[in-house]
């Protein structure tokens, strides 16, 4: 199911410095789709797949609610739909290993392992959330598990990324930086001028874009005169690949692979996974731009649910084993948003903290009436 | 004391800090093999090799944000736009990035780099290469703006812009990179966010920043030799965080006030000096605070126009005496 499209195209693992020009064979393919054939994940992974992606599931249902409850304020994007495509990632990450996303990045947050409270308590604004109330639903932030920001800017985590690998490149350190964006972000400078930079200095970073087949309202059709976006790395001499972003196994499979090859290597790659968002853009959006085609698409393709199947069908788990899982997700997911409800606002004390890391001279702490002498 | 210029001020800073610290590299278009547009990295590559001299492909805005990505891992780049008109192509990771990050992640990740860029008109380079347009990023917290206008100065902003741990735009001037001051052997990192009083008077304060300083030096030194007027120049030094508390003691001292701006007036830098002024100086001045900023078009490549829309030595001068002459204190 994988397509590539460059001519060096890496294997799994990794030798050495290989130059990017390198003809090398090909790695292994996995067996992905409808035939339920997992391919050597034991049954533990298999089954914390589907832990994580309900887990992600049951929140962002629940962050939907908290929106609508005005417990939660701003943008609101939701994973719902990404779950497979988000758990693959992640899982092919160490947690050393570093992580920028766009604004659509609650579940990259559990995923990376963030617990579910501190994200839900960003969310609803307090102190314990991840960016103690400051970033919000786009602007998460965790030093100890490597997630270096999600960003509301479109575009705008891609060269900071690429700064980052600069700085392992620089260092000699063997993290590999991950780069999540979306389909309709691949028209944005900032994407072509950071694959060209982190293709010319060789840099270990993996861009991923997440094709959910739609930048808001517009499709990728309609947005992208090369709608194959993988294809897009072919410009930079990058090796490029896309995969069912639908299918945790086949996702985690190519970005295990190429996050490899980016630490023994250091070269960068472009992956696209093609999936579906369940929902609008965001929670406000009801998507009225939507063909009924698309939605019962997205439906019929729902991650979760045909993850579950294929498990039942494979005997990694039996029913009760998965109700047994959805249940805990649910409970972790509404004893998250208990934690965040039950945590302080920050106080407005607080509000001239972050303005500069190093205290300086005249530094303006007035409040909007405040005479300026 | 060492008699040097304001480049290689800058140069002999850069080359010092990096050999204090393995953390600071240079990053930029032609810095490395070109040796700079204007020289001030001239030699560092042959020195420090290309991991440290970074030359970029012409992507201001990936190679800006690449320096904030490695800034935001404790590196300390030092990243060269090649002037502040580029500057413009890199806004979204200055401003919405750079600037944003400390804050928007509830101070958990700094960004300790430095966008040298210099500023100016008055080279013929017609109207996208001439701005001053250094106002765009002092309106932004989460920067800090230094401007430096002599030699020392630069050497001493550019030490405290690469020690400290937020990003630095560090304003240079086409105009002043051949101009001399003296330098001492040993400099001490100054301290961002304050003016200094450059020249002590009495009569009338001149307050203005990067080369309208230096223009404001020549004129009142003039203006004693030639009328006995003594005039005191405040300095501005730093854009962000500006130090409202020193130039508003000046002109409660000498009741009136003059500001020299390269950049255009309205909305300008200016703008902002007389509100503080009027907000803390109010009771003292006895006359209106004058501008002396640039015509407000883009400006012209023909010389006699550049010349005419420009701030010079000869339009502080008049505002100068129009000034004193409404208080009184000039015939």
């Amino acid at each position: 199911m994988a397509e590539t499209a460059t001519r060096s195209k890496p294997a799994s693992g990794g030798a050495g410095k290989t130059r990017r020009n390198g003809t090398r064979s090909s790695g292994k393919r996995v067996q992905t789709g409808a035939n339920n054939v997992f391919s050597g994940e034991s049954p533990d992974t298999l089954r914390d797949y589907f832990r994580q992606m309900t887990l992600i599931r049951r929140f962002e249902e629940r962050a939907a609610q908290g929106y609508t409850q005005a417990k939660i304020g701003g943008y609101c994007h939701l994973n719902l739909g990404e779950e497979a495509t988000v758990v693959g990632l992640m899982s092919a990450l160490r947690r050393s290993d570093y992580l920028f996303t766009n604004y659509r990045e609650h579940g990259y947050a559990l995923a990376k392992g963030i617990e579910p409270g501190r994200v839900m308590a960003e969310l609803y604004g307090r102190t314990s959330g991840t960016s103690k109330g400051w970033g919000g639903s786009m602007h998460m932030f965790d030093v100890d598990s490597g997630l270096l920001g999600g960003y509301g800017i479109v575009g705008g985590q891609i060269p900071l990324a690429t700064g980052a690998a600069l700085a392992i490149d620089y260092r000699g350190g063997d993290q590999v930086v991950m780069c999540q964006l979306g389909d309709g972000t691949t028209n944005i400078g900032a994407f072509h001028e950071s694959l060209n930079i982190a293709a010319l200095w060789n840099l270990p970073v993996i861009f991923v874009v997440v094709n959910n087949q739609l930048g808001m309202g517009t499709t990728v059709e309609k947005s992208s005169a090369e709608s194959e976006l993988y294809k897009r790395a072919v410009a930079y001499r990058m090796h490029g690949e896309r995969v069912d972003g639908n299918d945790v196994t086949a996702v985690n499979e190519a970005a295990s692979r190429l996050v490899e090859h980016a630490r023994a290597t250091g070269e960068p790659a472009l992956l696209e996974t093609v999936s579906h968002r369940l929902k609008g853009h965001s929670v406000v959006d009801p998507s009225k731009y939507r063909s009924q085609e698309s939605v019962d698409a997205a439906r019929a393709a729902d991650p979760v649910a045909t993850f579950r199947a294929r498990l039942i069908d494979s005997g990694v788990l039996d029913e009760d084993g998965a109700a047994e899982i959805e249940r805990q997700a649910q409970a972790d997911a509404d004893a998250a948003v208990a934690f965040a409800d039950d945590s302080p606002h920050p106080d407005v004390s607080t509000l001239f903290d972050y303005t500069y890391a190093t205290p300086v001279a005249n530094d303006s702490r007035r409040l909007p009436a405040d005479p300026v002498f | 004391m060492a008699v040097i210029t304001y480049r290689q001020a800058l140069h002999d800073t850069l080359r010092e800090e990096m050999l204090a610290d393995e953390d600071v590299f240079l990053i930029g278009e032609e810095i490395g093999v070109f040796e700079g547009s204007y020289k001030i990295t001239a030699g560092l590559l042959d020195e420090f090799g290309e991991k440290r001299v970074r030359d970029t492909p012409i992507a201001e805005e990936g190679f800006i944000g690449a320096a904030v990505g490695a800034a935001m891992q404790g590196l300390r780049p030092v990243a060269e736009l090649m002037t502040i008109n580029f500057s413009l192509i890199a806004l979204d990771q200055i401003v919405n990035h750079a600037a944003k990050i400390y804050g928007m992640f509830g101070g958990q990740c700094s960004v300790p780099m430095v966008m040298r860029t210099p500023g100016g008109g008055g080279q013929q380079l017609g109207a996208t290469h001439s701005q001053n347009i250094e106002l765009y990023y002092a309106f932004v917290p989460g920067l800090k703006v230094v401007a430096p206008s002599t030699p020392a100065d630069a050497k001493a902003l550019l030490r405290a812009s690469i020690a400290d741990n937020d990003p630095v735009l560090f304003l240079e001037n086409l105009a002043l990179y051949n101009t001399k001051g003296e330098v001492p052997e040993t400099v001490e990192p100054a301290e961002i966010g304050k003016a200094a009083v450059s020249r002590p008077g009495n009569d009338i304060t001149i307050i203005g920043y990067s080369r309208m300083a230096t223009v404001a030096h020549q004129v009142a030194d003039k203006l004693e030799d030639e009328e006995g007027i003594s005039a005191e120049v405040v300095d501005l030094r730093s854009l962000r965080p500006l130090d409202r508390e020193t130039l508003v003691e000046s002109v409660r001292k000498t009741n009136c006030a003059v500001i020299a701006e390269d950049d255009w007036l309205t909305y300008g830098i200016g703008a902002e000096i007389a509100a503080s002024i009027s907000d803390g100086a109010f009771d003292s001045l006895d006359a209106p605070v004058r501008r002396v900023a640039a015509a407000e078009v883009p400006l012209p490549y023909a010389k006699p126009l550049e010349r005419a829309a420009l701030p010079s030595a000869e339009s502080l001068t008049t505002a100068v005496h129009e000034t004193l002459e409404a208080v009184g204190r000039r015939r």
